[in-house]
């Protein structure tokens, strides 16, 4: 992974004076809420309901050993001894005190970690594939350019001040796993026809109030002008995007207002003065960079492991452990490992600092001291040699860390809702907890298969309720929680925005509402058919027939 | 119009008394009959491209600096051919969160090649300031009920950056190689 030099700890160093500073102006009447508010939020501070909520970053979701337990460490010292991985590769601290957060900044700084750009109007933490540089399908590493575009991004002094926040992903592989279409900048690395890598490049993604996909523009941008293109990019957002309301303010409005063509051409104009120009990368540091993702010291190994085979046919829970939470390694006798952060009774992507700590352990021991935070809130080890796998799933296990529903109902996406976070709306986790209990059933659920499910507390759509096979969404009602199902969304390249089912559902009906469409599934599903294939193949109209089977009285149950 | 005292800015790094005035239009009020007070103005884009002749005449008969003020709508290219003219251009931020006049500091700066003062005024301060200078500004007029003698030691914020900007036009990845 990507260490520091000097440089980069200089940087970090130095804002954490800044912050600390800033904070001091702040806690002795100098700086106004106002004006503290913006900085604090570049630093990933929220005031929140309980108090400050503390989001650190991890950037493109990598994270080694000896960091994971820098989290578990602040965690115990500094909040109450668990954290929640976000949908965007980051660790949010929900009970941490202002005074300390200079503090806790720069113990993250020692080892090579910070809070830098993760919410505020600004571009933010770059996130990519938790499977870059396994995956089988990866056409190359979108890791080094993550890298790159945090260097260039991290206090980019023209845009601190950004209309609304800007998120960036890229994908390296032929399956998108980054859903880089609902992203402000969607990069896709592709090789031309001579080789040689680039970017196709879609703007303007994005979830929230007014969902919609990326929009194509650029087919092929080299890679040598990764960081001119963005910075024309972002600079005609920065001059152009609106800042007259903040719901019409991400760049998926303005190139919606113009068209795709219009702002590809916009860019374009303001890119042909920066091409070629100082910033245009060069191969030396791209090498450099590449360098520091080099893949670890694999052993030569037989792509199957005969113990490992022995151990799946002989104990049926590990074979369905491995069935569902551990993914094929381009590297012969090699397996990616989910560490699921799902369970019944806890927040989706919750995990304690013991579970950090026993993660890390397993990273030392088993994955070349290495770790991924995924997009569905689990954490992934990369590279386990087959032959460890049965150990490593006890070990887990006693962690309580291997559920064995990676990609199944349980597995479900859900942002700290109401319970947690000041913009909810609605409660996302209650919701979570009665359909993980509901499903808990462990033959159900396999028999289910693969269904994301993704949940929301508000419009703001950190859960991703539109990209859910069952997208779930907390609205208020004059003072009431309710719940407005989507249905048919999906990430991947042929990522999709869910569709409304029709009106909103109580809290309590929720669980019966899901068994319901589920049991439409169940029934008409062709063989290997999962759920999401069903609703294409029937469309909409049976789940709606299922979801309100008594279309005239339905108002009246749900105001009961 | 009553004599006010000198005010301080930040200039080349130090507090310096400034005698510019802001020109700003009542609502309404046509660009062409806005009155020009005695002594350096910076006037809004409207009221120089409506009395060009009349404030280059102004500046030959008496000696007055040209100087302009930019609102963060203000399309930069608009003076594009005039950044010569002038001893000042000026950025206004009426809110700091609009980070419009950063990216016209840039455009002025490396693609219009002025090199004269730039300055940002309004609803600025010490946290805004190592960004500002970054971009290309190198006074401030520091926003009302702060103080620009804090605002002095936000040059120093980072001793080092990852981008090319208007300060510094070689990205550290280059300076890193050598």
């Amino acid at each position: 992974m990507y260490r520091y030099d000097d440089y980069d700890h200089t940087i970090v160093q130095a804002r954490v004076a800044q912050f600390r500073g800033q904070t001091e102006r702040y806690l002795a009447g100098k700086l106004s809420d106002d004006e503290f508010r913006p900085l604090r939020l570049q630093n990933g501070l929220y005031i929140q309901r309980h108090g400050p909520m503390l989001r650190l970053a991890v950037p493109y979701g990598l994270i080694s050993a000896a960091q994971l337990r820098r989290f578990a460490d602040i965690a115990r010292r500094y909040d109450r001894g668990f954290g929640h991985f976000t949908t965007r590769h980051n660790l949010q601290l929900n009970w941490v005190k202002l005074p300390d957060v200079p503090q806790i900044l720069a113990d993250l700084a020692q080892d090579e970690l910070h809070a830098i750009q993760t919410s505020g109007n600004c571009i933010r933490n770059v996130t990519t594939d938790h499977f870059a540089g396994v995956a089988a399908d990866e056409i190359a590493d979108p890791r080094p350019w993550a890298e790159l575009l945090r260097q260039w991004s991290t206090f980019h002094p023209e845009f601190v001040y950004l209309p609304r926040k800007f998120k960036v992903a890229v994908s390296g592989s032929r399956e998108d796993r980054a859903a880089i279409q609902v992203h402000d900048l969607g990069l896709q690395v592709v090789r031309n026809a001579a080789g040689e890598i680039g970017f196709t490049v879609y703007a303007g993604g994005g979830l929230g109030r007014t969902p919609l996909l990326g929009q194509l523009v650029r087919e092929f941008l080299p890679w040598q002008h990764l960081l001119t293109y963005t910075e024309a990019l972002v600079r005609v957002f920065n001059r152009h995007g609106r800042r007259d309301n903040a719901f019409k303010a991400r760049i998926k409005i303005l190139v919606k207002a113009l068209g795709a063509e219009e702002f590809a051409q916009q860019v374009d104009a303001e890119w042909s003065q920066l091409k070629d120009g100082p910033s245009t990368l060069t191969t030396a540091e791209v090498d450099r960079v590449s360098a520091q993702f080099a893949a670890p010291n694999y052993e030569t190994l037989a792509p199957d492991d005969l113990c490992h085979l022995a151990h799946l046919r002989e104990d049926k829970a590990f074979s369905r452990w491995v069935e569902r939470n551990v993914q094929s390694h381009k590297v012969p006798g090699y397996a990616a490992v989910t560490l699921s952060l799902k369970k019944p009774g806890t927040a989706p992507g919750d995990a304690t600092s013991e579970q950090m700590d026993a993660a890390a352990d397993l990273a030392e021991r088993y994955s070349f001291g290495e770790l991924r935070v995924s997009h569905e809130q689990n954490l992934i080890l990369a590279d386990v040699p087959q032959r460890e796998l049965y150990t490593v799933w006890h070990r887990a296990k006693a962690a309580g860390l291997a559920s064995t529903t990676a990609g199944l109902i349980q597995d479900l996406i859900a942002c700290p809702g109401g319970d947690f976070c000041g913009l909810a709306n609605a409660r996302s986790l209650p919701v979570a907890a009665a359909i993980q209990e509901r499903f808990e059933d462990l033959d159900y659920q396999h028999d289910i298969g693969e269904l994301e499910l993704n949940i929301s507390g508000c419009m703001n759509s950190c859960g991703h309720h539109h990209l859910g096979a069952i997208g779930i969404l907390g609205v208020d009602k004059t003072g009431e929680e309710w719940y407005q199902i989507t249905l048919g969304g999906r990430q991947g390249n042929d990522a999709r925005i869910g569709e409304v089912i029709g009106r909103s559902f109580a809290a309590a009906e929720v669980p019966d509402l899901v068994e319901r469409l589920i049991a439409v599934y169940l029934a008409a599903r062709h063989a290997d058919e999962r759920f999401i294939d069903t609703v294409d193949r029937l469309g909409l109209e049976p789940f709606r027939a299922a979801a309100y089977p008594n279309p005239h009285q339905s108002r009246r149950i749900a105001n009961a | 119009m009553l004599e006010q005292p000198p005010r301080q800015i930040i200039k080349e790094r130090r507090l310096q008394d400034d005698a510019w005035k802001v020109v700003t239009p009542l609502a309404g009020q046509p660009a062409f009959d806005v009155c020009l007070p005695v002594g350096p103005l910076l006037v809004p884009l409207a009221v120089w491209k409506a009395k060009k002749a009349c404030l280059i005449h102004r500046e030959y008969e008496h000696g007055t600096p040209l100087g302009i003020w930019l609102a963060p709508e203000d399309d930069p290219t608009e003076i594009a051919g005039d950044v010569d003219d002038f001893t000042v251009i000026a950025v206004h931020f009426p809110k700091f969160t609009d980070g419009r006049g950063y990216s016209t500091a840039r455009l002025l700066r490396e693609r219009y090649g002025y090199d004269g003062e730039l300055r940002a005024f309004g609803d600025i301060g010490r946290d805004q300031v190592f960004f500002l200078n970054r971009v290309g500004f190198d006074s401030f007029v520091i926003g009302e009920g702060r103080s620009a003698e804090d605002a002095l030691a936000a040059f120093d914020d980072f001793p080092e950056v990852y981008q090319a900007g208007a300060d510094l036009p070689i990205p550290l990845f280059r300076r890193r190689a050598a």
